[in-house]
């Protein structure tokens, strides 16, 4: 016997000219919680994918309970007692809880026998290690912590003694993530060895017992988490000293540009996801919105730039009003001077298939300046992007290329130079660094600052309670569709999360 | 997280990729001969021979070819915009209604070069209306493309037959089709361009409308990758959430697409009438429409690969003609069968040979390079 779950010696693994994995040793300790960090791209998934048997290393050695194995599909890895679970889910979601558990371990062409001893196994597991879930609802009803629930459940119910975890904190809720770290050391408890991947610094702090940092293909580092400390961390990711705390001045809030008075949104099943509400946002002040993801604030993004109609209520823009309960149209707003940076950068801030030119002018097409009549002006719009891709430091500098190439922060970076360099009197953010590197964090953060004080006004939606923390002048939090209160961003964690859970009069709960 | 991934270069992906389909599919079209019966060498000598040996065959390649180019452009237009229009057997049929009225009316006292641009005008115009219809329901109501311009394909065949047998035939004819045109209303050959390849055409139509198809693919090059509309019209294709973040009308450019698309269908129709029958018959389309798909998929709906993607299909229709010809074993409908194939592994099964490519190209940068660079910027 070994105290060692899991080794990986010498690990390499090249995607043509890319070198994803160089030369990586791994040691994991049998029943620890084990994180790995690093930045987009630093070959975390592809390490991980190895390790389930999705690519095959080039060169080096996986050692499993201190027998070498040799896992060259994800049948092999849950043979080896390895489970995963993935960022986004592999459920059907219309099937049961039930039938997603025995979904490829069925045993028998006849349902009944295996069935009933899942349902059985289901029982006993759900009892070792608190993991409740009905087993016969539909996944689709169940809310996103259940279904990552299910994930776990069905790589239990394989016999895992090794999970791993793809960023399994982006889709919850702080109190849900909360849940799922209690359940995670459960499972530690009962001697299971458990991977975190993440690039969240905080979660690793909470929750694991050692850290490996990653950053360009390479290991560079491996520490026992009580020993180290999130600027350590941080500065092993980037390679640099990182500016963790965003470092601002006192607000100036000049004249109200933006004002919602009494708006209703409905989303395209007919339900209110918006509900009665009013706000203003002034000249050179932040305005933050707090919320559990779902509860209204893409709704209101989407109709206060335009893109969904309003049921009701009005919406301004210095002082005029905006069609927003019948036909607003987005690039009428945008030549009144608000700006949008979409939640869904993949989908709607930008066209993955278009190179970086053709998306830095994404809603400013009609702009005479990138057109000859009606034909585009290919030398204007590269000449453009060029210069934009320089000031916001677009990497690789290259106008011509695919955007999807380009990563997660550096695609933000690109909607971002087309809509701060507008210079909008208004500016609207969803989820500014979602899937966004820890250097590019800054830098966005930095520019969201310098707008507010060359006067603008901006309004922000973030999932990431920190992030609305440390850049809004307001924070309202927003709840089932109504916003339920305003704080001064300095307030509690605490008082802010219960709050976001729709629990009224927080600040006597929080005490 | 992504997965990091080796580019292939463009030669590779718009080239050897559709031409080892292509070899695929020719392949296993063998294999079909040979359980005929017939020897496969034979039978592609005799297709390569038909459709390229002497200038008939040429002549009648390109006859066929104008057709699929026009088709295959109608279909990639449409492609562009996220739309399906496999309308275009029917826009094509009644645009035929745009040719063949100005030649009827005007055909005693206009000359050919002025009937010419009106009847341009006149099949896309109606090509356009056809597709119209389709294009609004989708808009406006939502009704998926696919399933109206199909039914759309079946009115335009009904309405065809109604127009020649009680409308236009000529009184005292029995062939449902219009009066011949005169002289004016017929398009000139070009076996002044054959024979400078010194070539005859001989009795083959190959006629101006083909010049017509390569100004069209040009143009609907320049509209598609240099203009506003098809800057619009592709990010309408890519992603419907980012034309409605950007501004422009779902609905406008779904309507404005499809007529289009429709237009460029019905100008197929010049070829047949203006340049072949000097008439309109029935069912002068002649699955057209449909070959257009395939066209449209194997040019990857770039009119660089629609071009000769119309080619390749028209040489299969001529060459094909000629093989059934010369081996009575194998019917047209064999001809049909290797069409089939043609579309099966240059279309559906575009990307089977692609993971193996993508793989030796991977390992041959690599070798050359000598040195990798680092994961991520």
């Amino acid at each position: 016997m070994t105290d060692i779950a899991i080794e990986l010696r010498g690990i390499d693994k090249k995607f043509g000219l890319v070198h994803a994995n160089k030369d990586i040793d791994l040691r994991v300790r049998k029943g620890s919680i084990h994180g790995i960090i690093g930045e987009n791209g630093a070959g975390k998934s592809t390490l991980m994918s190895i390790l389930y048997g999705f690519y095959q290393a080039d060169d080096g050695e996986i050692f499993v309970d201190g027998r070498k194995a040799d896992i060259k599909d994800p049948n092999a890895a849950i043979a080896a007692g390895i489970g995963m679970v993935h960022q986004h889910f592999m459920l059907v979601e219309n099937f049961t809880v039930l039938e997603n558990v025995m979904l490829g371990a069925e045993d028998s062409q006849i349902l009944t026998s295996g069935i009933s001893r899942a349902r059985q196994e289901l029982k006993r597991l759900e009892h070792e290690y608190e993991l409740e879930v009905d087993p016969d609802a539909i996944i689709e009803e169940l809310p996103v912590g259940l279904q990552q629930r299910v994930e776990i459940l069905k790589a239990l119910y394989r016999g895992a003694e090794i999970l791993i975890l793809d960023e399994p904190t982006g889709v919850l809720t702080p109190a849900e993530a909360d849940h799922l770290f209690r359940i995670l050391k459960q499972l530690k408890d009962q001697g299971k060895t458990i991977l975190l991947i993440t690039h969240k610094l905080r979660e690793i702090m909470a929750i694991t017992d050692e850290v490996s940092v990653m950053r360009r293909g390479e290991m560079v580092a491996t520490r026992k988490t009580a020993e180290t400390s999130v600027e350590e961390l941080a500065e092993l990711m980037v390679g640099r000293r990182v500016l963790l705390h965003v470092e601002k001045g006192p607000a100036l809030p000049g004249e109200v540009l933006l004002s919602v008075e009494n708006l209703t949104v409905r989303d395209s099943r007919g339900c209110d996801m918006v509900k009665d509400v009013s706000f203003e946002v002034r000249a050179g002040e932040i305005v933050g919105i707090a919320g559990v993801a779902g509860n209204g604030q893409s709704e209101l993004l989407q109709a206060v730039s335009g893109i969904r109609r309003a049921v009701n209520g009005r919406v301004l823009l210095k002082g005029e009003p905006i069609h927003v309960t019948g036909k607003a149209d987005p690039s009428e707003l945008r030549h009144r001077g608000l700006a949008h940076v979409p939640e869904d950068r993949q989908h709607m801030g930008l066209v993955l298939s278009f190179d970086e030119s053709e998306n830095s002018i994404l809603g400013y097409h009609d702009d005479p300046r990138y057109l000859n009549g009606a034909f585009l002006d290919i030398d204007a719009i590269r000449a453009d992007a060029a210069e934009k891709i320089e000031k916001y430091d677009i990497r690789p500098p290259n106008p011509r290329l695919k955007t999807a190439n380009f990563s997660g922060g550096n695609q933000q970076k690109i909607v971002l130079a087309r809509e701060m360099e507008r210079d909008p009197q208004v500016l609207i953010i969803g989820q500014p660094t979602r899937g966004v590197d820890v250097g590019a964090i800054e830098f966005i953060h930095k520019r969201i600052i310098e707008m507010r004080d060359a006067g603008k006004a901006v309004l922000l939606v973030s999932v990431e309670l920190d992030e609305i923390r440390s850049l809004s002048d307001r924070v309202l939090v927003m709840f089932d569709g109504r916003i339920v209160g305003e704080r001064a961003p300095d307030t509690g964690e605490g008082e802010l999360g219960l709050l976001m859970a729709g629990v009224e009069n927080s600040r006597e709960a929080a005490e | 997280m992504s997965v990091p991934y080796a580019k292939l270069p463009a030669w590779v992906d718009y080239g050897l990729i559709p031409l080892i389909n292509l070899a695929v599919a020719f392949l296993v079209a063998g294999l079909v001969v040979l359980a005929v019966g017939e020897s496969p060498l034979r039978a592609a000598s005799l297709l390569i021979e038909g459709a390229f040996g002497y200038g008939e065959g040429i002549g009648f390649t390109l006859y066929y070819a104008t057709n699929f180019i026009f088709t295959g452009l109608a279909v990639a237009v449409a492609f562009h915009c996220g739309l399906f229009n496999i309308g275009g057997e029917g826009q094509a049929y009644v645009a035929g209604l745009g040719v063949a009225l100005p030649c009827l009316w005007f055909d005693a006292y206009l000359p050919w070069y002025v009937i010419f641009p009106i009847a341009i005008l006149g099949s896309a115009m109606v090509g356009a209306a056809w597709a119209l219809i389709p294009g609004w329901l989708q808009a406006r109501r939502g009704s998926h493309v696919v399933i109206t311009t199909i039914m759309f394909n079946f009115i335009a065949s009904s309405l065809m037959v109604y127009v020649l047998v009680d409308v236009l035939k000529p009184a005292g004819s029995m062939a449902p089709q219009t009066r011949t045109f005169a002289e004016n209303g017929q398009l000139p050959r070009l076996d002044w361009l054959m024979s400078w390849f010194g070539l005859d055409i001989g009795g083959a139509p190959f006629n101006l409308s083909f010049l017509l198809a390569l100004v069209a693919a040009f143009l609907v090059w320049v509209l598609i990758w240099r203009t506003k509309l098809g800057y619009e019209i592709r990010t309408m294709g890519f992603s419907p959430k980012a034309a409605r973040y950007a501004g422009v009308s779902e609905s406008r450019i779904i309507i404005i697409t499809m007529m289009l698309s429709g237009a460029l269908a019905g100008m197929m129709a010049l070829n047949p009438i203006m340049g072949d029958q000097h008439s309109m018959q029935l069912d002068f389309v002649g699955g057209a429409g449909f070959v257009g798909i395939a066209v449209a998929l194997m040019g990857r709906s770039h009119p660089v690969g629609i071009v000769p993607a119309g080619i390749l299909f028209g040489m299969l229709y001529q060459g094909g003609a000629e093989i059934s010809f010369e081996m009575p074993q194998i019917s047209r409908d064999m001809i049909t069968i290797i069409q089939g194939l043609v579309i099966l592994f240059a279309g559906a099964l575009e990307n089977m040979f692609r993971p193996a490519i993508t793989a030796f190209f991977a390992t041959m940068t690599t070798a050359r390079a000598g040195k990798t660079l680092p994961a991520g910027e």
